[in-house]
Protein backbone atom coordinates (compact mmCIF):
# COMPACT_ATOMS: atom_id res chain seq x y z
CA UNK A 1 0.00 0.00 0.00
CA UNK A 2 3.25 2.64 0.47
CA UNK A 3 3.83 3.97 -2.97
CA UNK A 4 5.31 7.16 -2.58
CA UNK A 5 6.43 8.54 -6.11
CA UNK A 6 10.33 8.83 -6.82
CA UNK A 7 10.71 12.75 -5.34
CA UNK A 8 14.34 12.35 -4.77
CA UNK A 9 17.05 13.39 -7.56
CA UNK A 10 20.22 10.42 -7.52
CA UNK A 11 22.76 13.33 -6.22
CA UNK A 12 20.82 14.06 -3.22
CA UNK A 13 20.85 10.49 -2.15
CA UNK A 14 24.02 11.15 0.09
CA UNK A 15 26.77 8.13 1.47
CA UNK A 16 24.75 8.18 5.14
CA UNK A 17 21.49 7.02 3.41
CA UNK A 18 22.73 4.85 0.99
CA UNK A 19 23.93 2.81 3.89
CA UNK A 20 21.05 2.87 5.71
CA UNK A 21 19.40 1.79 3.13
CA UNK A 22 21.73 -0.94 3.15
CA UNK A 23 20.96 -1.83 6.87
CA UNK A 24 16.96 -1.58 6.77
CA UNK A 25 15.46 -5.18 6.07
CA UNK A 26 12.95 -4.40 3.11
CA UNK A 27 9.17 -3.96 3.59
CA UNK A 28 9.51 -2.83 7.22
CA UNK A 29 8.31 -0.30 9.25
CA UNK A 30 10.30 3.43 9.74
CA UNK A 31 10.08 6.32 11.68
CA UNK A 32 12.51 8.80 10.48
CA UNK A 33 13.03 10.95 13.25
CA UNK A 34 14.20 14.48 12.24
CA UNK A 35 13.02 13.59 8.41
CA UNK A 36 13.47 17.12 6.83
CA UNK A 37 12.38 17.07 3.73
CA UNK A 38 12.08 13.20 3.68
CA UNK A 39 14.40 12.50 0.67
CA UNK A 40 15.63 9.19 3.20
CA UNK A 41 11.88 8.26 3.55
CA UNK A 42 11.26 8.49 -0.31
CA UNK A 43 14.49 6.51 -0.84
CA UNK A 44 13.49 3.80 1.26
CA UNK A 45 10.07 3.43 -0.09
CA UNK A 46 11.28 3.54 -3.52
CA UNK A 47 14.49 1.17 -2.97
CA UNK A 48 13.44 -1.11 0.16
CA UNK A 49 9.45 -0.70 0.02
CA UNK A 50 9.11 0.71 3.26
CA UNK A 51 6.42 1.91 5.48
CA UNK A 52 7.42 4.81 6.55
CA UNK A 53 6.86 7.89 8.71
CA UNK A 54 8.42 10.79 9.64
CA UNK A 55 9.13 13.26 12.06
CA UNK A 56 10.03 17.10 11.23
CA UNK A 57 10.68 20.02 13.77
CA UNK A 58 10.52 22.63 10.74
CA UNK A 59 7.34 23.26 9.25
CA UNK A 60 8.76 23.67 5.50
CA UNK A 61 10.28 20.16 5.70
CA UNK A 62 6.79 18.95 6.82
CA UNK A 63 4.64 20.77 4.10
CA UNK A 64 7.62 19.44 1.83
CA UNK A 65 7.07 15.74 3.09
CA UNK A 66 3.08 15.60 3.10
CA UNK A 67 3.01 16.91 -0.40
CA UNK A 68 5.18 14.40 -1.32
CA UNK A 69 2.56 12.29 -0.29
CA UNK A 70 4.76 10.86 2.59
CA UNK A 71 3.06 10.39 5.85
CA UNK A 72 5.32 12.89 8.25
CA UNK A 73 4.09 14.93 11.36
CA UNK A 74 5.58 18.12 13.04
CA UNK A 75 7.07 17.19 16.15
CA UNK A 76 10.42 17.25 17.75
CA UNK A 77 12.94 14.63 18.50
CA UNK A 78 13.34 15.57 22.20
CA UNK A 79 9.61 15.52 23.36
CA UNK A 80 7.32 13.29 20.73
CA UNK A 81 8.90 10.09 20.42
CA UNK A 82 7.38 9.06 23.78
CA UNK A 83 3.81 9.60 22.34
CA UNK A 84 5.14 5.95 20.25
CA UNK A 85 4.04 2.76 21.28
CA UNK A 86 6.88 0.43 22.24
CA UNK A 87 8.51 -1.49 19.35
CA UNK A 88 5.66 0.27 17.07
CA UNK A 89 8.49 0.82 14.58
CA UNK A 90 11.32 -2.35 12.92
CA UNK A 91 13.15 1.12 12.94
CA UNK A 92 13.70 4.10 13.65
CA UNK A 93 16.33 6.67 12.07
CA UNK A 94 18.48 9.35 13.45
CA UNK A 95 20.19 10.61 10.60
CA UNK A 96 22.41 13.57 11.22
CA UNK A 97 20.19 15.12 14.08
CA UNK A 98 21.46 13.68 16.97
CA UNK A 99 24.24 16.57 17.16
CA UNK A 100 20.72 18.91 17.10
CA UNK A 101 19.46 16.91 20.09
CA UNK A 102 18.55 18.45 23.29
CA UNK A 103 19.17 15.21 25.23
CA UNK A 104 21.29 12.77 23.06
CA UNK A 105 21.23 10.57 25.76
CA UNK A 106 17.18 10.42 26.17
CA UNK A 107 16.80 10.43 22.41
CA UNK A 108 18.46 7.31 21.78
CA UNK A 109 17.43 5.38 24.14
CA UNK A 110 13.48 6.57 23.21
CA UNK A 111 14.69 5.16 19.43
CA UNK A 112 15.50 1.56 21.42
CA UNK A 113 12.26 1.53 22.69
CA UNK A 114 9.89 2.91 19.32
CA UNK A 115 12.16 0.86 17.33
CA UNK A 116 13.29 -2.58 17.33
CA UNK A 117 16.78 -1.27 16.27
CA UNK A 118 18.15 2.09 15.14
CA UNK A 119 19.95 3.74 12.99
CA UNK A 120 21.96 6.26 13.85
CA UNK A 121 24.28 8.77 11.49
CA UNK A 122 26.03 11.76 13.30
CA UNK A 123 29.12 13.71 12.33
CA UNK A 124 33.02 12.56 14.50
CA UNK A 125 33.70 15.65 15.87
CA UNK A 126 37.05 14.20 16.53
CA UNK A 127 37.66 14.49 12.78
CA UNK A 128 40.97 15.53 11.86
CA UNK A 129 39.83 18.69 10.35
CA UNK A 130 37.64 19.58 13.43
CA UNK A 131 40.77 19.18 15.23
CA UNK A 132 43.00 20.92 12.97
CA UNK A 133 40.34 23.75 12.92
CA UNK A 134 40.32 24.18 16.56
CA UNK A 135 43.99 23.69 17.46
CA UNK A 136 45.37 25.89 14.79
CA UNK A 137 42.74 28.17 14.03
CA UNK A 138 41.21 28.63 17.91
CA UNK A 139 38.19 28.74 16.10
CA UNK A 140 35.29 26.31 16.54
CA UNK A 141 35.60 23.84 13.34
CA UNK A 142 33.22 24.52 9.94
CA UNK A 143 33.59 21.35 7.54
CA UNK A 144 32.16 20.74 4.16
CA UNK A 145 30.27 18.58 6.68
CA UNK A 146 29.49 21.25 8.60
CA UNK A 147 29.83 24.31 7.78
CA UNK A 148 27.51 26.72 10.11
CA UNK A 149 29.08 29.19 12.27
CA UNK A 150 28.94 28.54 15.89
CA UNK A 151 26.41 31.44 16.26
CA UNK A 152 23.48 29.87 14.09
CA UNK A 153 24.02 26.44 14.07
CA UNK A 154 21.51 23.65 14.77
CA UNK A 155 23.98 21.87 16.19
CA UNK A 156 24.40 21.37 19.99
CA UNK A 157 25.74 18.22 21.36
CA UNK A 158 28.40 17.26 19.64
CA UNK A 159 30.23 13.74 20.20
CA UNK A 160 33.16 11.88 19.23
CA UNK A 161 33.13 8.07 17.78
CA UNK A 162 34.65 7.35 21.10
CA UNK A 163 31.94 9.50 23.18
CA UNK A 164 29.16 7.48 21.18
CA UNK A 165 30.47 4.30 21.81
CA UNK A 166 31.26 5.20 25.44
CA UNK A 167 27.53 6.18 25.53
CA UNK A 168 26.02 3.12 23.92
CA UNK A 169 27.50 0.82 26.48
CA UNK A 170 26.68 2.77 29.33
CA UNK A 171 22.66 2.80 28.05
CA UNK A 172 23.62 -1.31 27.58
CA UNK A 173 22.94 -0.96 23.53
CA UNK A 174 24.67 -3.38 20.94
CA UNK A 175 26.27 -1.68 17.95
CA UNK A 176 25.36 -4.68 15.23
CA UNK A 177 26.89 -3.00 12.45
CA UNK A 178 28.97 0.29 12.40
CA UNK A 179 30.40 1.90 9.13
CA UNK A 180 32.85 4.66 9.30
CA UNK A 181 33.16 7.44 6.62
CA UNK A 182 36.33 9.70 5.55
CA UNK A 183 35.97 12.56 3.93
CA UNK A 184 33.72 12.89 0.99
CA UNK A 185 32.05 9.65 2.12
CA UNK A 186 34.79 6.88 1.24
CA UNK A 187 34.31 4.17 3.17
CA UNK A 188 37.41 3.28 5.76
CA UNK A 189 38.31 0.00 7.06
CA UNK A 190 39.60 0.96 10.59
CA UNK A 191 38.17 -1.04 13.29
CA UNK A 192 35.53 1.27 15.16
CA UNK A 193 37.56 1.28 18.74
CA UNK A 194 40.84 2.75 17.15
CA UNK A 195 42.40 5.63 17.30
CA UNK A 196 42.86 6.23 13.83
CA UNK A 197 39.05 5.84 13.65
CA UNK A 198 38.41 8.25 15.41
CA UNK A 199 40.67 10.94 13.75
CA UNK A 200 39.89 9.56 10.27
CA UNK A 201 36.22 9.50 10.42
CA UNK A 202 33.99 12.40 9.56
CA UNK A 203 31.15 10.51 10.13
CA UNK A 204 29.59 7.33 11.36
CA UNK A 205 26.42 4.95 10.41
CA UNK A 206 25.28 2.69 13.49
CA UNK A 207 23.06 -0.11 13.56
CA UNK A 208 22.39 -0.13 17.28
CA UNK A 209 20.22 -3.19 18.92
CA UNK A 210 19.14 -3.68 22.89
CA UNK B 1 -33.14 5.76 13.36
CA UNK B 2 -32.14 5.73 17.07
CA UNK B 3 -30.35 8.89 18.37
CA UNK B 4 -27.21 9.32 20.92
CA UNK B 5 -30.04 10.65 23.28
CA UNK B 6 -32.41 7.71 23.09
CA UNK B 7 -35.37 9.28 20.52
CA UNK B 8 -35.87 7.67 17.63
CA UNK B 9 -36.53 9.96 14.80
CA UNK B 10 -38.16 8.33 11.18
CA UNK B 11 -38.81 9.65 8.01
CA UNK B 12 -35.22 11.40 7.54
CA UNK B 13 -34.82 13.42 4.43
CA UNK B 14 -31.29 14.15 3.53
CA UNK B 15 -30.10 16.75 1.11
CA UNK B 16 -27.15 16.66 -0.80
CA UNK B 17 -25.38 17.23 -4.07
CA UNK B 18 -22.41 15.33 -5.92
CA UNK B 19 -19.94 16.81 -8.27
CA UNK B 20 -18.61 14.14 -10.50
CA UNK B 21 -19.29 10.78 -11.41
CA UNK B 22 -18.71 7.81 -9.18
CA UNK B 23 -15.65 5.09 -11.22
CA UNK B 24 -17.26 1.36 -11.81
CA UNK B 25 -15.53 0.28 -8.99
CA UNK B 26 -16.64 3.03 -6.81
CA UNK B 27 -13.15 3.33 -5.30
CA UNK B 28 -13.51 6.98 -6.51
CA UNK B 29 -16.24 8.46 -3.59
CA UNK B 30 -15.41 11.68 -1.27
CA UNK B 31 -17.17 12.47 1.17
CA UNK B 32 -16.95 16.56 1.81
CA UNK B 33 -18.61 17.56 5.67
CA UNK B 34 -19.81 21.09 5.98
CA UNK B 35 -18.86 23.38 9.20
CA UNK B 36 -21.47 24.62 11.60
CA UNK B 37 -23.03 26.94 8.92
CA UNK B 38 -22.15 25.50 5.92
CA UNK B 39 -24.70 23.49 3.73
CA UNK B 40 -24.62 20.83 0.31
CA UNK B 41 -23.98 23.44 -1.82
CA UNK B 42 -19.99 22.80 -1.63
CA UNK B 43 -19.20 23.66 -5.28
CA UNK B 44 -22.43 24.88 -6.78
CA UNK B 45 -24.19 28.49 -6.35
CA UNK B 46 -26.37 28.80 -3.14
CA UNK B 47 -30.12 28.80 -3.98
CA UNK B 48 -30.24 31.70 -1.43
CA UNK B 49 -27.77 33.87 -1.69
CA UNK B 50 -26.46 33.37 -5.38
CA UNK B 51 -23.05 33.31 -4.37
CA UNK B 52 -20.14 30.24 -5.19
CA UNK B 53 -20.26 27.09 -3.57
CA UNK B 54 -17.91 27.08 -0.21
CA UNK B 55 -15.50 25.03 -0.77
CA UNK B 56 -14.81 25.98 -4.93
CA UNK B 57 -11.51 27.09 -3.95
CA UNK B 58 -11.19 23.16 -3.23
CA UNK B 59 -13.52 21.39 -5.41
CA UNK B 60 -13.79 21.43 -9.39
CA UNK B 61 -12.10 19.72 -12.49
CA UNK B 62 -8.83 20.63 -12.35
CA UNK B 63 -8.86 21.57 -8.53
CA UNK B 64 -7.44 19.48 -5.42
CA UNK B 65 -10.70 17.58 -5.37
CA UNK B 66 -10.69 16.89 -8.93
CA UNK B 67 -14.42 16.36 -10.18
CA UNK B 68 -12.53 14.55 -13.37
CA UNK B 69 -11.27 12.11 -10.91
CA UNK B 70 -13.55 11.89 -7.90
CA UNK B 71 -17.04 11.44 -7.18
CA UNK B 72 -17.98 14.11 -4.42
CA UNK B 73 -21.09 13.92 -1.87
CA UNK B 74 -22.23 16.59 0.34
CA UNK B 75 -24.80 16.43 2.50
CA UNK B 76 -26.69 18.87 4.50
CA UNK B 77 -26.09 17.73 8.26
CA UNK B 78 -29.00 15.96 10.38
CA UNK B 79 -30.35 19.41 12.00
CA UNK B 80 -29.27 21.57 9.18
CA UNK B 81 -31.59 24.08 7.29
CA UNK B 82 -31.27 23.46 3.63
CA UNK B 83 -33.46 19.83 3.24
CA UNK B 84 -32.33 17.74 5.85
CA UNK B 85 -34.28 16.87 8.63
CA UNK B 86 -33.86 19.65 11.36
CA UNK B 87 -36.19 21.62 13.50
CA UNK B 88 -37.34 23.66 10.77
CA UNK B 89 -39.20 20.72 8.97
CA UNK B 90 -42.76 19.33 9.72
CA UNK B 91 -43.12 16.81 12.49
CA UNK B 92 -45.17 14.27 10.87
CA UNK B 93 -46.63 13.74 14.35
CA UNK B 94 -47.60 16.80 14.60
CA UNK B 95 -48.25 18.19 11.31
CA UNK B 96 -46.24 21.40 12.46
CA UNK B 97 -42.43 22.83 12.63
CA UNK B 98 -40.62 20.28 15.17
CA UNK B 99 -39.28 23.65 16.89
CA UNK B 100 -37.81 22.46 20.40
CA UNK B 101 -39.52 18.85 19.75
CA UNK B 102 -36.82 17.90 17.34
CA UNK B 103 -34.60 16.11 19.62
CA UNK B 104 -31.72 16.87 20.71
CA UNK B 105 -28.79 15.40 18.13
CA UNK B 106 -25.21 15.00 18.44
CA UNK B 107 -21.77 14.68 16.05
CA UNK B 108 -22.16 10.98 16.20
CA UNK B 109 -25.89 11.01 14.79
CA UNK B 110 -25.12 13.25 12.05
CA UNK B 111 -22.69 10.77 10.92
CA UNK B 112 -24.53 7.89 11.21
CA UNK B 113 -27.02 9.39 8.81
CA UNK B 114 -24.20 10.02 6.00
CA UNK B 115 -23.58 6.47 6.40
CA UNK B 116 -27.12 5.30 5.87
CA UNK B 117 -26.90 7.93 2.51
CA UNK B 118 -23.34 6.17 1.72
CA UNK B 119 -25.29 2.52 1.96
CA UNK B 120 -28.16 4.47 -0.44
CA UNK B 121 -25.65 5.44 -2.91
CA UNK B 122 -24.51 1.74 -2.46
CA UNK B 123 -20.85 3.61 -2.16
CA UNK B 124 -18.83 0.08 0.09
CA UNK B 125 -16.29 2.75 1.62
CA UNK B 126 -15.24 6.09 0.91
CA UNK B 127 -11.71 7.46 -0.88
CA UNK B 128 -11.72 9.98 2.01
CA UNK B 129 -13.79 12.24 4.29
CA UNK B 130 -12.53 15.96 4.32
CA UNK B 131 -13.97 18.56 6.50
CA UNK B 132 -13.15 21.48 8.41
CA UNK B 133 -14.27 22.87 11.94
CA UNK B 134 -17.65 21.00 12.62
CA UNK B 135 -16.85 18.97 9.59
CA UNK B 136 -13.30 18.05 10.82
CA UNK B 137 -15.33 17.01 13.94
CA UNK B 138 -17.09 14.72 11.57
CA UNK B 139 -14.41 12.70 10.04
CA UNK B 140 -12.58 12.09 13.42
CA UNK B 141 -16.10 10.46 14.10
CA UNK B 142 -16.15 8.55 10.66
CA UNK B 143 -12.36 7.47 11.26
CA UNK B 144 -13.49 6.46 14.68
CA UNK B 145 -17.08 4.69 14.54
CA UNK B 146 -16.62 3.41 10.78
CA UNK B 147 -12.87 3.02 9.94
CA UNK B 148 -13.74 0.01 7.36
CA UNK B 149 -15.73 2.80 5.77
CA UNK B 150 -13.52 5.54 5.13
CA UNK B 151 -9.48 4.81 3.34
CA UNK B 152 -8.85 7.96 4.48
CA UNK B 153 -9.51 11.18 6.14
CA UNK B 154 -8.62 14.55 6.48
CA UNK B 155 -9.28 16.66 9.23
CA UNK B 156 -8.84 20.39 8.89
CA UNK B 157 -9.02 22.99 11.78
CA UNK B 158 -10.77 20.92 14.24
CA UNK B 159 -10.22 18.75 17.32
CA UNK B 160 -11.74 15.98 19.12
CA UNK B 161 -13.64 17.92 21.54
CA UNK B 162 -15.25 21.08 22.25
CA UNK B 163 -13.23 23.23 24.40
CA UNK B 164 -14.86 24.95 27.26
CA UNK B 165 -13.69 28.20 25.39
CA UNK B 166 -15.51 26.96 22.80
CA UNK B 167 -18.93 25.98 24.40
CA UNK B 168 -18.99 29.34 26.24
CA UNK B 169 -19.05 31.28 22.88
CA UNK B 170 -21.48 29.10 21.48
CA UNK B 171 -23.92 29.42 24.66
CA UNK B 172 -23.49 33.30 23.93
CA UNK B 173 -24.65 33.00 20.72
CA UNK B 174 -27.51 30.44 22.03
CA UNK B 175 -28.76 33.32 24.41
CA UNK B 176 -28.59 35.81 22.03
CA UNK B 177 -31.40 33.60 19.99
CA UNK B 178 -33.30 32.90 22.78
CA UNK B 179 -33.51 36.47 24.55
CA UNK B 180 -34.90 38.00 21.00
CA UNK B 181 -38.77 38.32 21.73
CA UNK B 182 -39.20 37.07 18.43
CA UNK B 183 -38.14 33.54 18.75
CA UNK B 184 -41.20 33.00 20.46
CA UNK B 185 -39.94 30.04 22.66
CA UNK B 186 -38.84 28.43 19.33
CA UNK B 187 -42.15 28.40 17.89
CA UNK B 188 -41.34 31.38 15.91
CA UNK B 189 -42.08 29.43 12.52
CA UNK B 190 -45.87 28.71 13.53
CA UNK B 191 -45.97 32.52 14.53
CA UNK B 192 -45.17 33.66 11.45
CA UNK B 193 -41.54 35.57 13.30
CA UNK B 194 -37.88 35.13 12.99
CA UNK B 195 -35.58 36.11 15.33
CA UNK B 196 -33.27 37.83 13.17
CA UNK B 197 -31.66 40.41 15.67
CA UNK B 198 -30.82 37.56 18.34
CA UNK B 199 -29.65 35.25 15.20
CA UNK B 200 -27.63 38.43 13.79
CA UNK B 201 -25.96 38.93 16.82
CA UNK B 202 -25.25 35.43 17.30
CA UNK B 203 -23.11 34.94 14.28
CA UNK B 204 -21.39 38.52 14.92
CA UNK B 205 -20.11 36.94 18.28
CA UNK B 206 -19.07 33.80 16.53
CA UNK B 207 -17.32 35.55 13.43
CA UNK B 208 -15.13 37.27 15.08
CA UNK B 209 -13.65 33.59 16.81
CA UNK B 210 -13.49 32.70 13.30
CA UNK B 211 -10.79 35.69 12.28
CA UNK B 212 -7.54 36.42 14.21
CA UNK B 213 -6.36 39.92 15.49
CA UNK B 214 -3.84 40.14 13.02
CA UNK B 215 -6.55 39.23 10.07
CA UNK B 216 -9.41 41.98 11.94
CA UNK B 217 -6.83 44.43 12.09
CA UNK B 218 -5.22 44.26 8.21
CA UNK B 219 -8.84 44.30 7.23
CA UNK B 220 -10.01 47.20 9.38
CA UNK B 221 -7.26 48.15 11.78
CA UNK B 222 -9.44 50.74 13.73
CA UNK B 223 -10.71 52.76 10.39
CA UNK B 224 -14.42 54.34 10.44
CA UNK B 225 -16.85 53.79 8.39
CA UNK B 226 -18.18 56.56 5.61
CA UNK B 227 -17.52 59.02 8.37
CA UNK B 228 -14.13 61.51 9.06
CA UNK B 229 -14.71 61.55 12.61
CA UNK B 230 -16.60 59.88 15.27
CA UNK B 231 -20.23 60.25 15.97
CA UNK B 232 -20.27 59.91 19.91
CA UNK B 233 -23.24 57.75 19.21
CA UNK B 234 -24.07 53.66 18.71
CA UNK B 235 -24.05 53.81 15.04
CA UNK B 236 -21.72 51.97 13.26
CA UNK B 237 -18.52 54.22 13.27
CA UNK B 238 -16.04 51.52 12.76
CA UNK B 239 -15.63 49.31 9.32
CA UNK B 240 -15.39 46.29 11.17
CA UNK B 241 -18.79 47.03 13.24
CA UNK B 242 -20.24 47.98 9.94
CA UNK B 243 -18.69 44.31 8.59
CA UNK B 244 -19.93 42.41 11.24
CA UNK B 245 -23.69 44.10 11.65
CA UNK B 246 -23.76 42.63 7.35
CA UNK B 247 -22.59 39.60 8.30
CA UNK B 248 -24.99 38.91 10.87
CA UNK B 249 -27.90 40.38 8.52
CA UNK B 250 -26.70 38.14 5.44
CA UNK B 251 -26.56 35.15 7.73
CA UNK B 252 -30.31 35.55 8.93
CA UNK B 253 -31.11 35.14 5.43
CA UNK B 254 -29.99 32.10 4.83
CA UNK B 255 -30.19 30.45 8.38
CA UNK B 256 -32.54 28.73 10.40
CA UNK B 257 -32.32 30.12 14.49
CA UNK B 258 -33.64 26.35 15.17
CA UNK B 259 -30.81 25.04 13.75
CA UNK B 260 -27.87 26.89 15.25
CA UNK B 261 -29.46 25.99 18.31
CA UNK B 262 -29.36 22.11 17.41
CA UNK B 263 -25.97 22.15 15.51
CA UNK B 264 -23.66 24.41 18.23
CA UNK B 265 -24.90 21.83 20.76
CA UNK B 266 -24.19 18.68 19.01
CA UNK B 267 -20.54 20.53 18.57
CA UNK B 268 -20.37 21.31 22.13
CA UNK B 269 -21.51 17.79 23.34
CA UNK B 270 -18.75 16.46 20.83
CA UNK B 271 -15.86 14.52 22.83
CA UNK B 272 -14.40 11.53 21.40
CA UNK B 273 -12.07 10.76 24.17
CA UNK B 274 -14.79 10.73 26.82
CA UNK B 275 -16.96 8.15 24.01
CA UNK B 276 -14.18 6.13 24.37
CA UNK B 277 -13.40 5.73 28.01
CA UNK B 278 -11.08 8.61 28.28
CA UNK B 279 -8.91 7.39 25.93
CA UNK B 280 -8.65 9.71 22.55
CA UNK B 281 -6.29 6.62 21.19
CA UNK B 282 -8.65 4.05 21.96
CA UNK B 283 -11.09 5.63 20.07
CA UNK B 284 -8.70 5.00 16.92
CA UNK B 285 -7.81 1.42 17.95
CA UNK B 286 -6.23 -0.94 14.83
CA UNK B 287 -6.96 1.63 12.06
CA UNK B 288 -6.14 1.15 8.91
CA UNK B 289 -7.43 4.75 7.72
CA UNK B 290 -4.86 7.53 6.37
CA UNK B 291 -5.18 10.76 8.05
CA UNK B 292 -4.30 13.77 7.32
CA UNK B 293 -4.32 16.51 9.26
CA UNK B 294 -3.82 20.52 9.06
CA UNK B 295 -4.33 23.26 11.60
CA UNK B 296 -3.52 26.79 11.45
CA UNK B 297 -0.97 28.65 13.29
CA UNK B 298 -3.64 32.03 14.38
CA UNK B 299 -6.68 29.76 14.73
CA UNK B 300 -7.32 30.13 18.16
CA UNK B 301 -10.74 28.46 18.07
CA UNK B 302 -9.37 25.23 17.40
CA UNK B 303 -5.70 25.81 17.88
CA UNK B 304 -2.71 23.34 16.67
CA UNK B 305 -2.33 21.96 20.00
CA UNK B 306 -6.10 20.59 19.36
CA UNK B 307 -4.70 19.24 16.76
CA UNK B 308 -1.45 17.76 18.10
CA UNK B 309 -4.00 16.12 21.04
CA UNK B 310 -5.30 14.12 18.06
CA UNK B 311 -1.71 13.32 16.64
CA UNK B 312 -0.87 12.16 19.34
CA UNK B 313 -3.73 9.82 20.03
CA UNK B 314 -3.17 8.59 16.49
CA UNK B 315 0.63 7.99 17.34
CA UNK B 316 -0.29 5.78 19.98
CA UNK B 317 -2.81 3.93 18.02
CA UNK B 318 0.17 3.49 15.28
CA UNK B 319 -1.88 4.77 12.68
CA UNK B 320 -0.32 6.31 9.60
CA UNK B 321 -1.04 9.90 10.17
CA UNK B 322 0.43 13.02 8.51
CA UNK B 323 0.20 16.34 10.24
CA UNK B 324 1.22 20.14 9.18
CA UNK B 325 0.16 23.27 10.91
CA UNK B 326 0.41 26.00 8.78
CA UNK B 327 1.75 29.11 9.16
CA UNK B 328 -0.52 32.01 8.32
CA UNK B 329 -2.46 35.20 10.16
CA UNK B 330 -6.57 34.76 9.08
CA UNK B 331 -7.49 32.84 11.79
CA UNK B 332 -9.93 29.49 11.52
CA UNK B 333 -11.48 30.42 8.55
CA UNK B 334 -8.11 29.85 6.77
CA UNK B 335 -9.00 26.51 5.64
CA UNK B 336 -11.71 27.63 3.50
CA UNK B 337 -9.60 30.30 2.04
CA UNK B 338 -7.11 30.31 -0.83
CA UNK B 339 -4.69 28.95 1.87
CA UNK B 340 -1.59 28.00 -0.70
CA UNK B 341 0.34 25.42 1.98
CA UNK B 342 -2.80 23.67 2.37
CA UNK B 343 -3.73 23.03 -1.03
CA UNK B 344 0.15 21.99 -1.64
CA UNK B 345 -0.57 19.39 1.35
CA UNK B 346 -4.00 18.21 0.73
CA UNK B 347 -2.78 17.79 -2.86
CA UNK B 348 0.16 15.75 -2.02
CA UNK B 349 -1.80 13.46 0.56
CA UNK B 350 -4.95 13.08 -2.12
CA UNK B 351 -2.50 11.88 -4.41
CA UNK B 352 -0.15 9.70 -2.91
CA UNK B 353 -3.45 8.09 -1.50
CA UNK B 354 -5.13 8.02 -4.69
CA UNK B 355 -1.89 5.71 -6.05
CA UNK B 356 -1.91 3.52 -3.36
CA UNK B 357 -5.92 3.11 -4.24
CA UNK B 358 -5.12 2.49 -8.00
CA UNK B 359 -6.96 5.72 -8.70
CA UNK B 360 -3.71 7.31 -10.28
Amino acid sequence: MTEVAQNFRPQDIRVDFRLIAEMVEPGSRVLDVGCAEGTLLDYLVATKNVDGRGIELSQEGVNICVSKGLSVIQGDADADLVDYPDKSFDYALLSQTLQATHRPKEVIDQLLRVGKKAVVSFPNFAYWQCRAYLAFKGRMPMTSDLDYAWYETPNIHFCTLRDFTVLCEELGITIDQSVILGAKGKILNYPLESSRANLFAAQGVFLLSR
Amino acid sequence: MPLDCGAMLSDITVAYNTYGTLNDNKSNAILICHALTGDQFAASHHPVTGKEGWWSVLIGPGRILDTDKYFIVCSNVLGGCMGTTGPKEIDPDTGKPYGLNFPIITIGDMVRVQALLQDYLEIPDWFSVVGGSMGGMQTLQWASAYPERCFSVIPLATAAKHSAQNIAFHEVGRQAVMADPDWCGGKYLEQDKNPRSGLAVARMAAHVTYLSESALHRKFGRNLQDRDSLAYGFDADFQVESYLRYQGMNFVDRFDANSYLYITRAMDYFDLARDHGGSLAAAFKDTTTRFCLVSFSSDWLFPTSESREIVKALNAAAANVSFVEIETDKGHDAFLLDTPEMLDTIGGFMESTARSRGLA
